[in-house]
C-alpha cells in the first residue's frame, strides 16, 4: 500500500515539476506578452497620429504606456471614453483628461487654401499619414479621405493657408 | 380560378391590426398629373452610389432619354421623364432618411412632352436569352418600387446565383393610408401579370405566388379575371390577412411559405424572390413597350388634402405640383409625410420631388401629439407585437447606453423599423426613433473604426519608409566618410573644388534696378 501511495505522490510531484519547468522556460524564453499588449493599447487609441500626447504617434504612445508607464490620460481626441477603456484594459485608475481644452477630433479635416499655398512642402513633411500631396514649389492639397484632422500641418504652414473644417 | 381565402399560410409573428384609411384614396380611378413646368430628378433614387450625369447644363433632353448612368453594382440609371432643357445640376431638398439635400438634375419642361426615339420593344420577350433580358432590365432604371428601391436587375442577378423555387409578387400594402399598389392592380392587372411572366422567364422559375391582402377585394377580383384570361397556371393568387406589417419582404415570405428568413439574410436564402407588383408592371412596360421607369402611381391622401386620390405622376414632379393638381391643401393641413403613416418620413418642404421610392404623399391635419415619455415599465407589449421577434424593451436600454456589442447581439440590425412597438407602448417611448439613431450610430462607429485602421496602416507605412530612408542616409554618409579617409591628394583637391563651386552665389546676368 505504501508503494502505491508513493507512486501517486511521485507522479503528481513529477507532473508539477515538469509543468513548472515548462512554464518557467516559456516565460523566460518565449517573447513576452508586452508586444501584443502594445497592439491592444494601440487598438484603443483613435489613430489620429496627432502627437498631442507628446509622442510621435499613436503606436509610440501605446509603447510608452506599456513600457515606460506613461499616463493614460494624454490623448485629447480619444476623450474620456479612451481613458476609461485604457484603464480597464490595463487595470489602472482612470484619470481626468490632461488636456481637456484641446479641440482636435476625428471629425475635422484640413483644407489648404490653394491660391495662398507657396509649395514649401512643410505640411507634406509633417503629415503623419501621408495625406498631403504636391510637388515642390507647386500647390499642395489634402487627400480628404485620408486626412485624420491631426492639426500638425496647420501650425507648420509658414503662410497660414491651412484651416481645419468640420467635415464628417 | 379560386379566390377563396388560402388557409395554408405560415404564421406572422406579432403585428397589429390597424384601422384602414384606404377608402378615401380609392374612390377615384388613377388620375394623370400633367407635365409640370419643372422636373427635379435626384441622382440617388436607388440604394447604391449616385448615378453619374451624362448630359450637360443647357442641353435639351427628351422624354425617356438617359440623363444619368449607373455607377457601380448597386446603382441604377435615371431617365428624363419629359422633354425640356437641363437648367441645373445642384443640391435640392429630397425626402430620404439621412441628409436633407441630394444632387438633382433640374429640367425646365417645354410642355411638348416629346419622346426620345423609342427603344425597340422586345416582343416576344422570350426572343432574348434570360441573361440578356436581365441586362436589359438594368438599363431601364427599374428599382424595387415597394420602398427599398434596390435595383431590380441587381436583385434578379444576385438571386440567380442561388437556387430559387418561387417568385413572390408583393401586392400586400399593409400601411394604413397607402393604396397605390391596390389601384395599380385594379387598373393595370394585365401589366402586373405579364411583368410576372417576364420575371419568371428571366429567372427560369416555374412558380409565382401573388400575395394580396384580404381587404383588397376589387384588386383581387380584377387580377383573378385577368389571370383566367391569361390562363397561366404557374401564377397562383394568395390571400393574406390584413395585419401590419405583413407586406414586409421577410414577413411575407414567412406568411406565405412558413420559412423564416435568417438573421442578416435575404429571402433568396430560403428560395424566394420577392418583387413588388409595381416593379413587375414597370418591367413589363420597359421590356414590351420600351418605356423606362419615368413615372409611377402614388397615393395622395390624408385629411389635409381636399381630394385624396391616386395619381400617375412623372418622376421629378414636386409634391407641391401634385398637391396643386389634386385641388391643393385644405386649412387643416399641418404635416407633410412622404411614405406611409407608420414608416414614412416627415418633411419640412413640399418642394421635394416624387422619386422612384415615393409610394405615398400623406398630408396630416396635425402632427401626432407629443405625449410625455414615461419610464419603461417592462410590460413586454412591444415584444409581443414585434414581427421580427426582437425584444424592443431590451434594445431600448442598450440603445440608451450606446452599447454596440449588446445591440448587435440582440439583433438591432434585423429591426425593420415598422413602428409597431411605438404604437403599443403604454409609456409612449419613441422606440423606433431610438433604434434608427442607434443604427446610424453603429454605422458611424464602424466607419470611424475603418478610418482609424486606415490611418494606422498609413502611419506605420510612413514610419517604416522614414526608417529605411534614415538607414540609406547612414550608409551613404559612411561611404562618403570612407572615401574621404582613403582619398589621395588629387581626390581631396577635387572635393575642395566641388565644395567651392557649390558655395559660390549664382552670377548675376543683369544689374538690379536698385543700383
Amino acid at each position: 500500500m505504501w508503494i502505491s501511495i508513493l507512486i501517486a505522490v511521485a507522479t503528481v510531484t513529477g507532473i508539477a515539476l515538469a509543468s513548472g519547468l515548462l512554464l518557467g522556460f516559456a516565460s523566460r524564453r518565449l517573447p513576452s506578452g508586452s508586444e501584443s499588449l502594445v497592439d491592444q493599447v494601440n487598438d484603443v487609441l483613435p489613430q489620429l497620429q496627432c502627437a498631442k500626447c507628446g509622442y510621435p504617434g499613436c503606436r509610440p504612445y501605446a509603447a510608452a504606456i506599456v513600457n515606460e508607464d506613461a499616463a493614460i490620460n494624454l490623448c485629447p481626441p480619444g476623450g474620456d471614453e479612451t481613458v476609461r477603456r485604457l484603464a480597464s484594459l490595463l487595470d489602472r485608475e482612470p484619470l481626468p483628461l490632461a488636456d481637456a481644452a484641446s479641440t482636435v477630433s476625428m471629425s475635422s479635416l484640413a483644407v489648404i487654401d490653394e491660391p495662398l499655398c507657396i509649395g514649401c512642402g512643410w505640411c507634406r513633411e509633417v503629415c503623419p499619414v501621408d495625406a498631403i500631396i504636391g510637388a515642390h514649389h507647386y500647390m499642395h492639397t489634402v487627400i480628404a479621405r485620408e486626412c485624420t484632422g491631426c492639426e500638425l500641418c496647420v501650425t507648420r504652414c509658414p503662410v497660414d493657408c491651412i484651416q481645419l473644417v468640420t467635415a464628417r | 380560378m379560386s379566390v377563396a381565402p388560402t388557409y395554408d399560410l405560415g404564421k406572422l409573428n406579432g403585428g397589429l391590426r390597424l384601422p384602414g384609411e384606404k377608402e378615401k384614396s380609392t374612390a377615384r380611378s388613377i388620375q394623370v398629373v400633367p407635365v409640370p413646368h419643372q422636373l427635379v430628378l435626384p441622382l440617388t433614387q436607388h440604394s447604391g452610389n449616385p448615378a453619374q450625369p451624362v448630359i450637360g447644363i443647357g442641353e435639351k433632353v427628351l422624354k425617356g432619354q438617359l440623363i444619368a448612368d449607373a455607377d457601380g453594382a448597386l446603382s441604377a440609371p435615371v431617365h428624363a421623364s419629359s422633354s425640356g432643357k437641363v437648367v441645373a445640376i445642384e443640391p435640392w431638398p429630397v425626402s430620404r432618411r439621412y441628409g436633407e439635400a441630394a444632387p438633382c438634375v433640374i429640367i425646365e419642361c417645354d410642355g411638348r412632352d416629346e419622346a426620345f426615339e423609342p427603344v425597340e420593344p422586345i416582343v416576344p420577350y422570350d426572343s432574348l436569352p434570360p441573361d440578356s433580358l436581365l441586362q436589359k432590365i438594368l438599363q431601364g432604371g427599374i428599382v424595387g418600387l415597394g420602398g427599398a428601391v434596390f435595383p431590380t436587375a441587381q436583385k434578379l442577378m444576385q438571386a440567380n446565383t442561388q437556387p430559387l423555387e418561387l417568385l413572390l409578387l408583393n401586392g400586400v400594402e399593409c400601411e394604413p393610408f397607402i393604396s397605390c399598389d391596390d389601384m395599380l392592380m385594379r387598373e393595370q392587372a394585365s401589366e402586373v401579370l405579364k411583368g410576372a411572366q417576364i420575371l419568371m422567364y428571366a429567372l427560369g422559375l416555374g412558380k409565382c405566388y401573388l400575395a394580396i391582402e384580404s381587404d383588397k377585394s376589387d384588386a383581387l377580383h380584377r387580377i383573378a379575371a385577368v389571370l383566367a384570361e391569361l390562363n397561366d397556371e404557374r401564377i397562383v393568387l394568395k390571400l393574406v390577412p390584413t395585419i401590419y406589417p405583413s407586406g414586409g419582404e421577410d414577413q411575407l415570405v414567412q406568411l406565405i411559405t412558413n420559412r423564416e428568413v435568417p438573421s442578416g439574410g435575404l429571402p433568396t436564402d430560403v428560395g424566394c424572390l420577392v418583387q413588388n407588383v409595381g416593379t413587375a408592371a414597370a418591367v413589363y412596360r420597359w421590356i414590351c413597350q420600351g418605356e423606362p421607369l419615368i413615372s409611377r402611381v402614388t397615393t395622395l391622401t390624408g385629411d389635409g388634402v381636399t381630394t385624396p386620390m391616386n395619381v400617375l405622376v412623372r418622376l421629378g414632379t414636386t409634391v407641391a405640383d401634385v398637391v396643386a393638381f389634386a385641388g391643393g391643401y385644405n386649412d387643416r393641413a399641418k404635416q407633410l409625410v412622404i411614405g406611409g403613416q407608420m414608416m414614412g418620413k416627415s418633411v419640412t418642404t413640399d418642394s421635394v420631388p416624387v422619386v422612384k421610392a415615393t409610394n405615398c404623399i400623406l398630408v396630416m391635419s396635425r402632427p401626432a401629439p407629443p405625449l410625455d415619455e414615461r419610464p419603461c415599465i417592462r410590460c413586454g407589449e412591444c415584444a409581443v407585437v414585434c414581427p421580427v421577434v426582437l425584444q424592443p424593451q431590451e434594445l431600448y436600454w442598450f440603445a440608451c447606453a450606446d452599447d454596440e456589442v449588446k445591440l448587435r447581439q440582440h439583433g438591432l440590425t434585423d429591426c425593420i423599423e415598422c413602428g409597431c412597438c411605438d404604437l403599443v407602448c403604454p409609456s409612449h417611448i419613441a422606440l423606433t426613433a431610438s433604434f434608427r439613431q442607434a443604427k446610424a450610430r453603429i454605422h458611424e462607429l464602424a466607419d470611424e473604426k475603418a478610418r482609424a485602421e486606415r490611418a494606422r496602416r498609413r502611419f506605420e507605412a510612413r514610419t517604416m519608409r522614414k526608417e529605411i530612408d534614415e538607414q540609406k542616409r547612414e550608409v551613404e554618409l559612411a561611404e562618403q566618410k570612407r572615401a574621404a579617409v582613403t582619398a589621395g591628394p588629387k581626390e581631396i583637391q577635387d572635393m575642395v573644388e566641388r565644395a567651392r563651386l557649390r558655395k559660390r552665389p549664382p552670377e548675376r546676368t543683369k544689374k538690379g534696378p536698385e543700383d
